[in-house]
Protein backbone atom coordinates (compact mmCIF):
# COMPACT_ATOMS: atom_id res chain seq x y z
CA UNK A 1 0.00 0.00 0.00
CA UNK A 2 1.88 3.00 -1.24
CA UNK A 3 0.18 5.74 0.65
CA UNK A 4 1.43 3.84 4.04
CA UNK A 5 3.88 5.92 5.44
CA UNK A 6 7.45 3.92 6.00
CA UNK A 7 8.82 3.20 9.57
CA UNK A 8 11.84 2.64 11.28
CA UNK A 9 12.34 -0.34 14.00
CA UNK A 10 14.12 -0.44 17.20
CA UNK A 11 14.34 -3.77 19.32
CA UNK A 12 15.90 -3.87 22.77
CA UNK A 13 16.94 -7.70 23.19
CA UNK A 14 16.40 -9.52 26.30
CA UNK A 15 19.88 -8.81 27.76
CA UNK A 16 20.73 -5.22 25.74
CA UNK A 17 21.09 -2.39 27.54
CA UNK A 18 19.93 0.05 24.04
CA UNK A 19 17.57 -0.22 21.30
CA UNK A 20 18.91 -1.25 18.29
CA UNK A 21 17.86 -0.71 14.26
CA UNK A 22 16.18 -3.92 13.22
CA UNK A 23 14.67 -2.94 10.06
CA UNK A 24 12.13 -0.88 8.58
CA UNK A 25 8.31 -1.90 7.92
CA UNK A 26 5.05 0.30 6.35
CA UNK A 27 2.38 0.75 8.36
CA UNK A 28 -0.86 3.19 8.77
CA UNK A 29 -0.14 4.75 12.17
CA UNK A 30 2.58 4.19 14.85
CA UNK A 31 0.22 1.99 17.11
CA UNK A 32 0.18 -0.15 13.69
CA UNK A 33 3.90 0.13 13.31
CA UNK A 34 4.17 -1.47 16.30
CA UNK A 35 1.95 -4.37 16.31
CA UNK A 36 3.76 -4.71 12.66
CA UNK A 37 6.78 -4.71 14.19
CA UNK A 38 6.19 -7.38 16.63
CA UNK A 39 4.84 -9.72 14.06
CA UNK A 40 7.84 -9.35 11.81
CA UNK A 41 10.59 -8.48 13.90
CA UNK A 42 10.05 -10.46 17.25
CA UNK A 43 8.81 -13.67 16.09
CA UNK A 44 11.84 -15.40 17.11
CA UNK A 45 11.52 -13.94 20.93
CA UNK A 46 14.28 -11.49 19.90
CA UNK A 47 13.05 -8.28 21.86
CA UNK A 48 11.65 -7.34 25.23
CA UNK A 49 10.57 -3.67 23.66
CA UNK A 50 9.75 -1.91 20.44
CA UNK A 51 10.32 1.90 19.39
CA UNK A 52 8.76 2.83 16.03
CA UNK A 53 10.02 6.14 14.43
CA UNK A 54 8.98 7.61 10.77
CA UNK A 55 11.43 7.75 8.73
CA UNK A 56 10.66 10.91 7.66
CA UNK A 57 11.68 11.89 10.96
CA UNK A 58 15.25 10.78 10.56
CA UNK A 59 17.78 13.21 9.37
CA UNK A 60 20.59 11.58 8.06
CA UNK A 61 24.22 12.73 7.32
CA UNK A 62 24.60 12.89 3.48
CA UNK A 63 27.34 10.38 2.63
CA UNK A 64 29.02 13.40 0.11
CA UNK A 65 29.91 15.11 3.52
CA UNK A 66 32.01 12.23 4.54
CA UNK A 67 35.56 13.16 4.16
CA UNK A 68 34.63 16.66 5.67
CA UNK A 69 32.72 14.62 8.74
CA UNK A 70 34.70 12.00 9.21
CA UNK A 71 38.14 12.31 7.57
CA UNK A 72 39.46 14.61 10.45
CA UNK A 73 39.07 12.03 13.13
CA UNK A 74 41.21 9.74 11.05
CA UNK A 75 44.40 11.13 12.27
CA UNK A 76 44.00 11.70 15.58
CA UNK A 77 45.03 8.89 17.19
CA UNK A 78 45.39 10.86 20.53
CA UNK A 79 41.64 10.36 21.14
CA UNK A 80 41.81 6.64 22.05
CA UNK A 81 42.76 6.21 25.34
CA UNK A 82 45.78 3.90 24.10
CA UNK A 83 48.45 5.46 25.56
CA UNK A 84 47.85 5.07 29.37
CA UNK A 85 49.66 2.20 30.91
CA UNK A 86 46.57 -0.51 32.34
CA UNK A 87 47.51 -1.99 35.61
CA UNK A 88 47.32 -5.93 35.01
CA UNK A 89 44.96 -6.14 37.72
CA UNK A 90 41.96 -4.35 35.48
CA UNK A 91 40.64 -7.01 33.13
CA UNK A 92 38.93 -6.43 29.92
CA UNK A 93 40.37 -3.10 28.63
CA UNK B 1 -24.04 -38.22 28.32
CA UNK B 2 -21.16 -39.67 29.56
CA UNK B 3 -18.70 -37.61 31.07
CA UNK B 4 -15.71 -38.55 28.58
CA UNK B 5 -18.02 -38.53 25.04
CA UNK B 6 -19.58 -34.79 26.08
CA UNK B 7 -15.53 -33.68 27.09
CA UNK B 8 -14.16 -35.80 23.49
CA UNK B 9 -17.03 -33.37 21.67
CA UNK B 10 -16.33 -29.95 24.21
CA UNK B 11 -12.35 -30.88 22.77
CA UNK B 12 -12.91 -31.40 19.50
CA UNK B 13 -15.49 -27.83 19.08
CA UNK B 14 -12.59 -26.10 20.78
CA UNK B 15 -10.20 -27.90 18.33
CA UNK B 16 -12.00 -28.04 15.36
CA UNK B 17 -12.82 -23.88 15.55
CA UNK B 18 -9.16 -22.96 16.26
CA UNK B 19 -7.80 -25.79 13.26
CA UNK B 20 -10.61 -24.45 10.26
CA UNK B 21 -10.04 -20.40 11.39
CA UNK B 22 -6.10 -21.33 11.09
CA UNK B 23 -6.01 -23.18 8.04
CA UNK B 24 -8.75 -19.80 6.36
CA UNK B 25 -6.22 -17.78 7.34
CA UNK B 26 -3.14 -19.70 6.06
CA UNK B 27 -5.41 -19.11 2.38
CA UNK B 28 -3.90 -15.29 2.52
CA UNK B 29 -0.18 -16.25 3.07
CA UNK B 30 1.39 -14.67 0.14
CA UNK B 31 -1.60 -13.22 -0.71
CA UNK B 32 -2.40 -10.30 1.76
CA UNK B 33 -2.55 -6.87 1.19
CA UNK B 34 0.78 -6.22 2.71
CA UNK B 35 4.03 -8.09 3.69
CA UNK B 36 3.44 -7.20 6.88
CA UNK B 37 -0.26 -8.14 7.03
CA UNK B 38 0.94 -11.31 5.49
CA UNK B 39 3.01 -11.98 8.11
CA UNK B 40 0.87 -10.96 10.55
CA UNK B 41 -2.07 -13.25 9.57
CA UNK B 42 0.45 -16.68 8.94
CA UNK B 43 1.36 -15.74 13.32
CA UNK B 44 -2.25 -15.72 13.84
CA UNK B 45 -2.80 -18.61 11.75
CA UNK B 46 0.34 -20.39 13.39
CA UNK B 47 -0.82 -19.13 16.70
CA UNK B 48 -4.42 -21.00 16.49
CA UNK B 49 -2.76 -24.28 14.80
CA UNK B 50 -1.02 -24.50 17.71
CA UNK B 51 -4.04 -24.14 20.41
CA UNK B 52 -5.87 -26.73 17.59
CA UNK B 53 -2.89 -29.50 18.15
CA UNK B 54 -3.18 -28.92 21.67
CA UNK B 55 -7.41 -29.40 22.11
CA UNK B 56 -7.29 -32.11 19.32
CA UNK B 57 -4.30 -34.35 21.12
CA UNK B 58 -6.13 -34.49 24.77
CA UNK B 59 -9.71 -34.98 22.36
CA UNK B 60 -8.03 -38.15 20.97
CA UNK B 61 -6.82 -39.37 24.56
CA UNK B 62 -9.78 -38.58 26.38
CA UNK B 63 -11.56 -40.11 22.95
CA UNK B 64 -9.12 -43.79 24.00
CA UNK B 65 -9.09 -45.51 20.41
CA UNK B 66 -6.07 -44.34 19.47
CA UNK B 67 -6.59 -41.54 17.14
CA UNK B 68 -3.92 -38.47 17.47
CA UNK B 69 -3.92 -35.07 16.35
CA UNK B 70 -3.43 -36.02 12.00
CA UNK B 71 -5.69 -38.25 12.10
CA UNK B 72 -8.45 -36.03 13.70
CA UNK B 73 -7.23 -33.28 11.81
CA UNK B 74 -7.23 -35.34 8.40
CA UNK B 75 -9.30 -38.07 8.34
CA UNK B 76 -12.62 -36.77 9.28
CA UNK B 77 -15.00 -35.89 7.07
CA UNK B 78 -17.17 -32.16 6.85
CA UNK B 79 -19.74 -33.92 9.59
CA UNK B 80 -17.50 -34.92 11.85
CA UNK B 81 -15.97 -31.52 12.53
CA UNK B 82 -17.24 -29.64 15.38
CA UNK B 83 -16.54 -26.33 14.63
CA UNK B 84 -18.54 -23.14 15.11
CA UNK B 85 -20.05 -21.74 11.40
CA UNK B 86 -18.45 -18.80 11.98
CA UNK B 87 -14.32 -19.76 11.27
CA UNK B 88 -15.22 -21.78 8.17
CA UNK B 89 -16.99 -18.77 5.83
CA UNK B 90 -14.53 -17.43 3.36
CA UNK B 91 -12.11 -15.05 3.78
CA UNK B 92 -13.86 -12.92 1.54
CA UNK B 93 -12.09 -9.64 1.23
CA UNK B 94 -9.41 -8.21 3.68
CA UNK B 95 -12.56 -6.55 5.75
CA UNK B 96 -14.76 -9.74 5.72
CA UNK B 97 -11.58 -11.96 7.10
CA UNK B 98 -10.77 -9.26 9.80
CA UNK B 99 -14.99 -8.98 10.89
CA UNK B 100 -14.61 -12.91 10.89
CA UNK B 101 -11.39 -12.64 13.26
CA UNK B 102 -12.48 -10.15 15.51
CA UNK B 103 -15.94 -11.43 16.22
CA UNK B 104 -14.03 -14.42 16.92
CA UNK B 105 -11.35 -13.27 18.90
CA UNK B 106 -13.83 -11.25 21.12
CA UNK B 107 -15.73 -14.66 22.08
CA UNK B 108 -12.30 -16.59 21.79
CA UNK B 109 -10.57 -14.74 24.74
CA UNK B 110 -13.22 -14.78 27.04
CA UNK B 111 -13.98 -18.77 26.26
CA UNK B 112 -10.35 -19.37 27.05
CA UNK B 113 -10.12 -17.36 30.14
CA UNK B 114 -13.60 -18.89 31.44
CA UNK B 115 -11.57 -22.27 30.82
CA UNK B 116 -8.47 -20.99 32.53
CA UNK B 117 -10.21 -21.58 35.95
CA UNK B 118 -11.00 -25.52 34.77
CA UNK B 119 -11.68 -28.35 37.02
CA UNK B 120 -9.83 -30.36 34.03
CA UNK B 121 -5.94 -28.96 34.72
CA UNK B 122 -5.35 -30.06 30.85
CA UNK B 123 -8.32 -27.80 29.89
CA UNK B 124 -6.51 -25.45 32.32
CA UNK B 125 -3.30 -25.41 31.55
CA UNK B 126 -4.20 -25.33 27.33
CA UNK B 127 -6.73 -22.13 28.19
CA UNK B 128 -4.55 -20.45 30.02
CA UNK B 129 -1.61 -20.92 27.18
CA UNK B 130 -3.65 -19.92 24.76
CA UNK B 131 -5.56 -16.71 26.40
CA UNK B 132 -1.91 -14.46 26.06
CA UNK B 133 -1.77 -15.15 21.92
CA UNK B 134 -6.08 -14.84 21.98
CA UNK B 135 -5.63 -11.06 23.66
CA UNK B 136 -2.58 -10.00 21.07
CA UNK B 137 -5.21 -11.63 18.38
CA UNK B 138 -8.10 -9.62 19.71
CA UNK B 139 -6.30 -6.57 20.13
CA UNK B 140 -5.00 -6.61 16.37
CA UNK B 141 -8.11 -7.36 14.67
CA UNK B 142 -9.96 -4.42 17.21
CA UNK B 143 -7.56 -2.17 15.59
CA UNK B 144 -8.34 -3.22 12.09
CA UNK B 145 -12.21 -3.12 12.60
CA UNK B 146 -11.43 0.18 13.55
CA UNK B 147 -9.30 1.74 11.14
CA UNK B 148 -11.16 0.04 8.19
CA UNK B 149 -14.47 1.33 9.69
CA UNK B 150 -13.21 4.78 10.33
CA UNK B 151 -11.37 5.05 7.52
CA UNK B 152 -12.63 6.16 4.18
CA UNK B 153 -15.89 5.75 2.81
CA UNK B 154 -14.66 2.70 0.55
CA UNK B 155 -13.50 0.69 3.64
CA UNK B 156 -16.63 2.20 5.77
CA UNK B 157 -18.86 0.22 3.27
CA UNK B 158 -16.89 -3.05 3.17
CA UNK B 159 -16.50 -3.16 7.21
CA UNK B 160 -20.23 -2.40 7.59
CA UNK B 161 -20.94 -5.24 5.13
CA UNK B 162 -18.91 -7.55 6.83
CA UNK B 163 -19.98 -6.94 10.01
CA UNK B 164 -23.55 -7.49 8.65
CA UNK B 165 -22.70 -10.35 6.63
CA UNK B 166 -21.31 -12.22 9.57
CA UNK B 167 -24.02 -11.38 11.80
CA UNK B 168 -25.87 -14.38 11.27
CA UNK B 169 -23.42 -16.48 12.58
CA UNK B 170 -22.16 -15.43 16.06
CA UNK B 171 -25.64 -16.38 17.89
CA UNK B 172 -23.99 -20.00 17.83
CA UNK B 173 -21.11 -19.06 20.21
CA UNK B 174 -23.17 -18.26 22.60
CA UNK B 175 -25.89 -21.76 22.85
CA UNK B 176 -25.56 -24.30 24.68
CA UNK B 177 -26.73 -27.48 24.51
CA UNK B 178 -26.42 -31.26 26.21
CA UNK B 179 -22.30 -31.40 26.05
CA UNK B 180 -22.39 -27.50 27.35
CA UNK B 181 -24.42 -28.96 29.60
CA UNK B 182 -22.64 -31.82 30.87
CA UNK B 183 -19.22 -29.70 31.00
CA UNK B 184 -20.70 -26.97 33.29
CA UNK B 185 -22.32 -29.67 35.34
CA UNK B 186 -18.48 -31.22 35.84
CA UNK B 187 -17.23 -27.65 36.61
CA UNK B 188 -15.15 -28.21 33.09
CA UNK B 189 -16.56 -26.22 30.90
CA UNK B 190 -18.33 -22.58 30.85
CA UNK B 191 -22.36 -21.51 30.06
CA UNK B 192 -21.54 -20.26 26.71
CA UNK B 193 -24.55 -18.02 27.60
CA UNK B 194 -22.95 -16.18 30.27
CA UNK B 195 -20.14 -14.93 27.37
CA UNK B 196 -22.86 -12.95 25.26
CA UNK B 197 -23.35 -9.57 27.24
CA UNK B 198 -19.61 -9.45 27.99
CA UNK B 199 -18.95 -10.34 24.33
CA UNK B 200 -21.94 -7.67 23.10
CA UNK B 201 -20.66 -5.25 25.06
CA UNK B 202 -17.07 -5.31 23.89
CA UNK B 203 -18.44 -5.30 20.12
CA UNK B 204 -20.68 -2.61 20.74
CA UNK B 205 -18.60 -0.39 21.84
CA UNK B 206 -15.75 -1.47 19.25
CA UNK B 207 -18.42 -0.77 16.49
CA UNK B 208 -18.85 2.50 17.93
CA UNK B 209 -15.28 3.76 17.39
CA UNK B 210 -15.31 2.15 13.98
CA UNK B 211 -18.44 4.26 13.73
CA UNK B 212 -20.10 1.24 12.82
CA UNK B 213 -23.55 -0.09 13.65
CA UNK B 214 -24.68 -2.97 15.01
CA UNK B 215 -26.33 -5.58 13.12
CA UNK B 216 -29.97 -5.44 13.58
CA UNK B 217 -31.49 -8.94 15.27
CA UNK B 218 -32.16 -11.10 12.81
CA UNK B 219 -32.34 -14.78 12.28
CA UNK B 220 -29.30 -17.10 13.76
CA UNK B 221 -27.11 -19.66 11.90
CA UNK B 222 -26.27 -23.24 13.95
CA UNK B 223 -25.29 -26.05 13.56
CA UNK B 224 -21.83 -26.20 13.41
CA UNK B 225 -21.08 -27.35 17.16
CA UNK B 226 -23.30 -30.75 16.04
CA UNK B 227 -21.34 -31.38 12.76
CA UNK B 228 -23.93 -29.93 10.69
CA UNK B 229 -21.44 -27.16 8.27
CA UNK B 230 -22.38 -24.92 5.42
CA UNK B 231 -21.21 -26.21 2.20
CA UNK B 232 -17.68 -24.51 2.43
CA UNK B 233 -16.42 -26.31 5.01
CA UNK B 234 -16.26 -29.36 2.42
CA UNK B 235 -13.95 -27.20 -0.02
CA UNK B 236 -11.70 -26.12 2.86
CA UNK B 237 -11.03 -29.77 4.18
CA UNK B 238 -11.18 -30.72 0.32
CA UNK B 239 -7.85 -29.06 0.14
CA UNK B 240 -6.35 -29.05 4.23
CA UNK B 241 -6.80 -32.89 3.62
CA UNK B 242 -5.57 -33.86 0.43
CA UNK B 243 -1.92 -35.07 1.07
CA UNK B 244 -3.68 -37.71 3.75
CA UNK B 245 -6.02 -38.61 1.81
CA UNK B 246 -4.25 -39.55 -1.43
CA UNK B 247 -0.94 -40.57 0.32
CA UNK B 248 -2.11 -42.21 3.60
CA UNK B 249 0.65 -41.62 6.50
CA UNK B 250 2.91 -39.67 3.97
CA UNK B 251 5.85 -38.10 6.13
CA UNK B 252 8.64 -35.61 5.41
Amino acid sequence: MKEWPLWEVFIRSQHGLAHKHVGSLHAPDAEMAIKNARDVYTRRNEGVSIWVVRSADITASSPGDKEALFEPAASKVYRHPTFFPMPDEVKGI
Amino acid sequence: MRREEALFQYLLRLGDSALVLAQRLGEWTGKAPVIEEDLAMANTALDLLGQARMWLTYAGEVEGKGRDEDSLAFLRDASGFRNVLLVEQPNGSFADTLARQFYFDAWNLRALRALSGSADERVAAIAQKSAKEAAYHLERSTDWVVRLGDGTDESHARMQAAIDDLWMYTGELFEGDAVDQAMVEAGVGFDPAALREPWLAEVKSVLTEATLALPAPGYMQRGGKQGVHTEKLGYLLAEMQFLQRAYPGAQW
